[in-house]
């Protein structure tokens, strides 16, 4: 059944630029990434950290920079944006792991804030403008990322559509492996019951350090595509709007569940890009969906059904 | 650069100013912590709306009651506008935060953020970002105050008194009357405090009101140096959360002090090094982490 599930929602990955607007596609795909990653800190560890968008903009910052200035291939500009996030993440693990539950949501955010006054003030980063124009490339120096084809009259970016799809589909698979190894077993174990995970002898602090460099490295994965797609770098990405839309998300799809990110994304993108008219109405409607989803479902769209599911009487099963 | 004394001493006063924000909201955000264990994130916003309420009384009231010459004075601001937003922080414990105490403390944060959100949009929306400015400053607070070494706005001085004398009153209740022996005690164990007879959960209300009231406070005072606009809380709020993290929660004077200290720092450094001002309380975090992670008047969870 759940490899059924899989390959359906693979094919239709490689269908989607046919069917809805390719850009649009990319977009929701680097946010379920991004949710993805944040999923993997909150659902399994425990922590909300309310900086993540310092990882997600300060990759595509360097990405954006390095591909532009320095003519990095796309690949590499990925690669290295999600190692700028890694090491970021790091920086802030150290500073931030120790301490737990609400100090670690205020600390994170702090930090954040530091990167986004960088990216506001710095030389290289086009303060108020962002960094814009950023090449595509060619990836490994031979595919043509800018490349338009011409399918039925509609103008598709199918190269740079298979690319994002690609980096996607890594990412995904890396949480997915992470949440079912030992590794993420003992997360879980963190998050239900700390002392007693120490008391087992895990090194606690460690482990947690790992997966917060982790999260933070998958939501650069994330930010450095972002970057290539919109060719933009801006301060948005780095903004606690930003961070606290990547809660939303997860939260509104299902703390905790491995498709729930995804769902809380892509609801996210669209509610946006429907509700882009309406100016400053957005932030309210966003707003309105947090207090209701705290209020009244926790568990999210994916947890719902999950729930459901568990739930069902035995008998009833068809 | 010539470092002269009076410059040095110029910038350490408007950081006091800064500084008597910053301890008057950390403070808020410690009191409603102490009790409700929730780090209102609505602080920022409400703010935000106590300077929007001063303002809206001031400009709007009077065409809307019919009574164009009607402008709701500076001094009724300070009463009302902490009233207003002191009665919806009621409404929002009673009708939504009430129901997230027996579920882990960060839906509290998360819920207070959707507030925020809420707020600042529906504001965004009405009024311009970049800011209007409050025009209701009264007479005998506008003009300047020799202090011998320097020319500095009586609005400001008072705006730095009234602040400070706020957080004092608020330490006094707290540390030295019976109410405030309540609340500590109900800070401590709510179970037992309540098996002693007291009504907890009003308690819990009335703190919450009284919390984000004083953030209303706080934006009326700010009104007349500020320009009002819908974003005036959301950076600020940021900044205030670096301020608890510094100092901890744990105790009242802390907060007030190190609202106080974090502001002149960043006053001096306006002098020394401006690009960093607005970061130096970011940096003084990360080394407090480094040094104390649990904050410098913290108890260790």
């Amino acid at each position: 059944m759940n490899r059924k599930l899989w390959a359906a929602l693979f094919l239709a990955g490689l269908a989607a630029p046919f069917l809805i607007y390719p850009v649009f596609v990319m977009q929701l795909l680097c946010f379920a990434l991004f949710a993805c990653a944040f999923n993997l800190l909150i659902g399994y560890t425990g922590l909300l950290s309310f900086g993540h968008a310092a990882f997600f903009g300060g990759a595509a910052y360097v990405t954006g920079y390095l591909v532009k200035n320095a003519g990095l291939t796309p690949e590499l500009g990925v690669i290295v944006g999600t190692l700028a996030a890694g090491l970021m993440g790091y920086i802030f693990g150290i500073l931030t792991i120790r301490r737990q539950g609400i100090y670690f949501a205020m600390i994170t955010l702090a930090l954040a804030q530091v990167i986004y006054f960088i990216a506001l003030k710095a030389p290289f980063t086009g303060g108020e403008d962002g960094l814009q124009d950023v090449p595509r490339g060619m990836f490994l120096g031979l595919v043509d990322l800018g490349h338009t084809y011409h399918v039925a009259g509609k103008p598709l970016e199918l190269n740079l559509y298979y690319f994002v799809f690609i980096i996607f589909c890594i990412g995904f698979w890396i949480i997915h492996r992470a949440i079912h190894s030992p590794f993420g077993q003992i997360l879980k174990a963190i998050r239900e019951n700390e002392p007693r995970a120490i008391s087992l002898g895990y090194k606690v602090e460690r482990l947690k350090l790992l997966a917060f460099v982790i999260s933070a490295s998958l939501a650069g994965t994330a930010g450095a595509t972002k970057s290539l797609v919109f060719q933009l770098a801006s301060l948005t990405d780095v903004s606690w709007h930003t961070s606290g839309e990547v809660v939303l998300m997860t939260l509104l799809g299902g703390l905790g569940t491995v498709l729930g990110p995804v769902v809380g994304a892509f609801t996210v993108v669209a509610l946006q890009a429907e509700l882009s008219a309406f100016g400053s109405w957005v932030t309210v409607v966003i707003g309105v969906t947090f207090v209701v989803c705290v209020l009244s479902f926790r568990r999210g769209f994916v947890g719902e059904v999950l729930e459901k599911i568990r739930t069902r009487p035995p008998g009833q099963n068809d | 650069m010539h470092l002269s004394y009076q410059v040095v001493l110029a910038q350490l006063m408007l950081g006091l100013n800064i500084g008597a924000f910053y301890a008057i909201l950390s403070l808020g955000l410690a009191v409603i912590f102490g009790l409700l264990n929730i780090i209102n994130f609505a602080h920022g916003a409400l703010y935000m709306l106590g300077a929007f309420v001063a303002l809206l009384g001031y400009n709007e009231l009077g065409p809307l009651l019919g009574m164009p010459d009607f402008h709701m004075n500076y001094w009724t601001a300070l009463l009302v506008a902490p009233l207003v937003v002191g009665f919806l922080g009621v409404l929002i414990e009673k009708t939504m935060l009430r129901r997230l105490y027996k579920v882990d403390h960060l839906y509290g944060l998360l819920l207070t953020f959707g507030l925020a959100l809420i707020l600042q949009g529906v504001f965004t929306n009405y009024f311009n970002v970049s800011g209007i400015s409050y025009n209701g400053k009264p007479e005998i607070l506008r003009g300047a105050v020799n202090l011998k070494f320097m020319m500095f706005p009586t609005y400001r001085l008072w705006s730095i008194a009234i602040s400070l004398a706020v957080c004092f009153a608020t330490w006094f209740v707290i540390e030295r009357t019976k109410l405030g022996s309540y609340l500590r005690a109900g800070t401590e164990n709510p179970s037992l405090v309540q098996a002693f007879g007291i009504n907890v959960p009003l308690m819990i209300t009335l703190t919450y009101g009284f919390g984000v009231g004083m953030a209303a406070f706080a934006g009326v005072v700010a009104a007349p140096i500020y320009s009002v606009s819908p974003i005036m809380g959301s950076e600020l709020i940021i900044t205030v959360f670096a301020v608890v993290v510094i100092g901890g929660m744990g105790s009242i004077m802390g907060s007030i002090c190190t609202g106080l200290s974090l502001g002149m720092l960043e006053g001096l450094t306006k002098v020394i090094y401006p690009p960093a001002a607005n970061t130096v309380i970011f940096f003084m975090m990360i080394l407090v982490l480094l040094v104390k992670p649990e904050g410098l008047f913290g108890k260790e969870q």
